[in-house]
């Protein structure tokens, strides 16, 4: 930042201060996440940097939990079951919420203060109640412990994210395009595909992500509903966590960590299009 | 002066209501979906937090008679009578236990009692009894004579009971009759203090070390400030258990700091910091450090920073200037982002069940605990109720003053 030439010595050192503190929080946020990275090379079952690791002695970093991941089948299923389950229920949840903000973005919605704010709730209230709100409920209708019920709670707690998304392009959305289409004798179903669609899609595409990787995180939901067979990745990571720590928790941390790396990078560039679409420039 | 005629008028509002019903439709499929999926189940969780047949489903005949009991002395014979025959009935298809438990719950001692008497009836056979009359049952055992234990036998019968609720917030039935606090361990009162109290702690760090944060990214220029939101993002976009086991990875007894510590001599023997209320407290901090910076990013990059200026260049000293110009902007973003980090550390779950160790728990594991280990779903389901209250009115204020859509997710 350069200082207006009022500024004082107090004034100068207090920014330096407050630069200083700003990348103490950064390092704070990102170090513990950098920190899995290496560890997870580690040729002995630690949690922590060897000695041999500190003198960069090749010996001391290995591929073994990489390795173990993909020969073990408990974790090849659960990767598997957390795709599956992550593709359904944000296909369910895309579809779902992108319909709804559509709805709850004209003024004529009625109620729609109160609609919106029960739509959303999934996202606010604390997942151990939804858990087990739903593992008795799911239950009766013989849908705990399958991969239908899984899909459908999922997808439940991700239509928040849709809607807020959608509803955030939608902000800027001149609805004249649509009165315009119509008018010119475009059918419904086509003025939905050619000419609301492109203009959201933006919202949507980064609704779905938020979707799956809202299934692909979640665990309580699981740990109360899924049976053996619909292990996810999270899932068997925690019982890792609780049981028996060893490093391919650490080596799947890191999978995890480039793939968020790809949906952040994903994103952003979405949210650059969004912008150049509407004319605001960066 | 309006110029419609009541045709064109009613030809208007058709229109209106048209549109109206439009847009609803629109909204029908997912309301009906998390009706359902989402609504549904919570609600049908919150009623078995009141209704409890289970105990009326194992004696039901008992219950009927006992309804002409008016709790002075002991029921009538007939009542005692068919209590002995019902309980037979139970042990012999080991049943007994269950109601054991269920009376044990209303009323601390019943379970041997009734174990005790349906062990010795097993081996009589029904016709004896039911010509026995109600004395057979006060010879099993001298507590069958105690009138307030029917009293408890009689509650416990109830299909709808707010005794959970009692038990939740650590309250009994008196033997007379009124409400008072259990005599016996505070435990989920002193939870739940416990919970608001690191949810506010967690709260309050979020906002020391997101305030300066944002204030710093939302004045440096456009590219760099992008830049640097990346390290803000990529922990919010990293999964959850992801950075729960860097923490576990960081903090346990050999783990990367306590071997950093005593690498450079500051401390002899490691530290205990894995498995302690500050583990949980620095995870939960750390997880939910993004939902404070992102709002207040936003509101803080909306803010002309000639205000500032125009205070100071007026002789306003910095500090004045910032705490009264500068920071009531901040309140919308300060108070969205607290409430945000508030409302999600109350019912958190996963991160304390992990790093928390005994004393780390929050009310969110004690409702697992009954749900997966003691089987006590009644209590489970109270002590969520309760949470869920909280929770709502939390998201009630949310709405009204933030509005729920305004979330930032980056």
């Amino acid at each position: 930042m350069a200082h207006p030439a009022y500024y004082g010595l107090w004034h100068k050192l207090g920014s330096a201060l407050l630069k200083g503190s700003s990348y103490v929080v950064l390092l704070f946020l990102i170090l513990p996440i950098l920190v899995i990275v290496p560890l997870s090379f580690n040729a002995e079952p630690f949690f922590t940097f060897t000695e041999g690791m500190l003198r960069f002695d090749p010996d001391a970093y290995s591929l073994r939990w990489y390795e173990q991941i993909f020969t073990d089948p408990k974790w090849l299923l659960s990767i598997k079951n957390s795709f599956i389950i992550g593709l359904f229920s944000t296909l369910l949840a895309t579809v779902l919420g992108t319909c709804a903000a559509i709805g709850l973005a004209r003024d004529e919605m009625p109620g729609r203060r109160f609609i919106t704010a029960l739509l959303l709730s999934p996202m606010i209230v604390p997942l151990i109640i939804t858990a087990a709100g739903m593992f008795f409920f799911y239950s009766k209708f013989n849908l705990a412990a399958t991969y239908t019920g899984i899909v459908i709670a999922h997808a439940a707690l991700g239509t928040p994210f849709v809607i807020i998304t959608v509803t955030a392009t939608l902000a800027g959305f001149d609805m004249s395009l649509v009165r315009a289409a119509l008018n010119l004798g475009a059918a419904p179903l086509k003025v939905f595909f050619d000419v609301i669609m492109p203009l959201i899609r933006p919202g949507v595409i980064s609704g779905a992500l938020f979707a799956f990787i809202t299934s692909f995180d979640e665990v309580v939901v699981i740990l109360f509903m899924a049976g053996p067979q619909q292990r996810t990745i999270p899932r068997q990571m925690f019982s890792g966590l609780r049981e028996q720590i060893n490093p391919t928790i650490l080596a799947v941390a890191t999978l995890l960590i480039v793939l968020s790396v790809i949906l952040l990078l994903t994103l952003e560039w979405l949210r650059r299009r969004s912008q150049h679409m509407r004319g605001i420039e960066n | 002066m309006s110029a419609l005629n009541p045709e064109e008028l009613q030809q208007a509002r058709r229109a209106e209501r048209r549109k109206r019903w439009l847009a609803f439709a629109f909204v029908v499929p997912l309301l009906v979906f998390i009706l359902l999926s989402f609504v549904a189940p919570i609600g049908a969780m919150l009623y078995r937090s009141v209704h409890h047949p289970t105990v009326a489903e194992l004696i039901p005949q008992t219950l009927t008679q006992l309804e002409a009991w008016d709790g002075q002395g002991l029921p009538a014979e007939q009542t005692l009578n068919t209590f002995t025959v019902e309980l037979q009935a139970l042990a012999k298809e080991r049943l007994s236990g269950k109601l054991a438990e269920e009376f044990n719950r209303a009323y601390a001692g019943m379970s041997s009692v009734v174990k005790s008497s349906a062990r010795k009836l097993r081996r009589e056979k029904t016709e004896d009894l039911q010509s026995a009359g109600g004395q057979r049952l006060l010879s099993l055992h001298k507590r069958w004579n105690e009138p307030e234990l029917w009293f408890q036998v009689k509650r416990a019968g109830a299909p709808y009971t707010y005794d959970y609720y009692l038990t939740a917030l650590d309250l009994e039935i008196s033997a007379e009759g009124g409400i008072q606090s259990r005599e016996q361990a505070q435990i989920y009162r002193q939870l739940y203090g416990k919970t608001l109290n690191m949810a506010l702690i967690i709260t309050l760090f979020c906002a020391l070390l997101g305030y300066p944060l944002a204030y710093f990214l939302a004045n440096l220029p456009d590219k760099k400030a992008n830049l640097l939101m990346i390290l803000v993002l990529l922990p919010f976009w990293t999964s959850l258990l992801v950075r729960t086991t860097a923490w576990i990875a960081l903090l346990q007894t050999n783990g990367v700091i306590n071997s950093f510590l005593m690498g450079i001599g500051l401390t002899s023997e490691p530290l205990e910091m894995l498995y302690t209320p500050f583990a949980t407290v620095v995870a939960m901090t750390h997880i939910l450090l993004p939902f404070m910076v992102l709002p207040l990013y936003s509101v803080m990059r909306g803010i002309d920073p000639s205000y500032l200026r125009a205070a100071m260049s007026l002789g306003a000293k910095p500090i004045p200037a910032f705490v009264r110009i500068y920071f009531p902007m901040t309140l919308p973003g300060l108070s969205a982002g607290a409430l945000l980090v508030f409302i999600i550390s109350v019912g958190y779950y996963i991160t304390p069940a992990l790093v928390g160790g005994t004393d780390g728990q929050m009310i969110s594991n004690i409702i697992a605990f009954h749900m997966q280990s003691s089987n006590n779903w009644e209590l489970a389901a109270a002590l969520g109720s309760l949470l869920l209250g909280l929770i709502l009115l939390l998201y009630w204020v949310y709405d009204r003053f933030v509005g729920a859509s305004n979330i930032k997710l980056g």
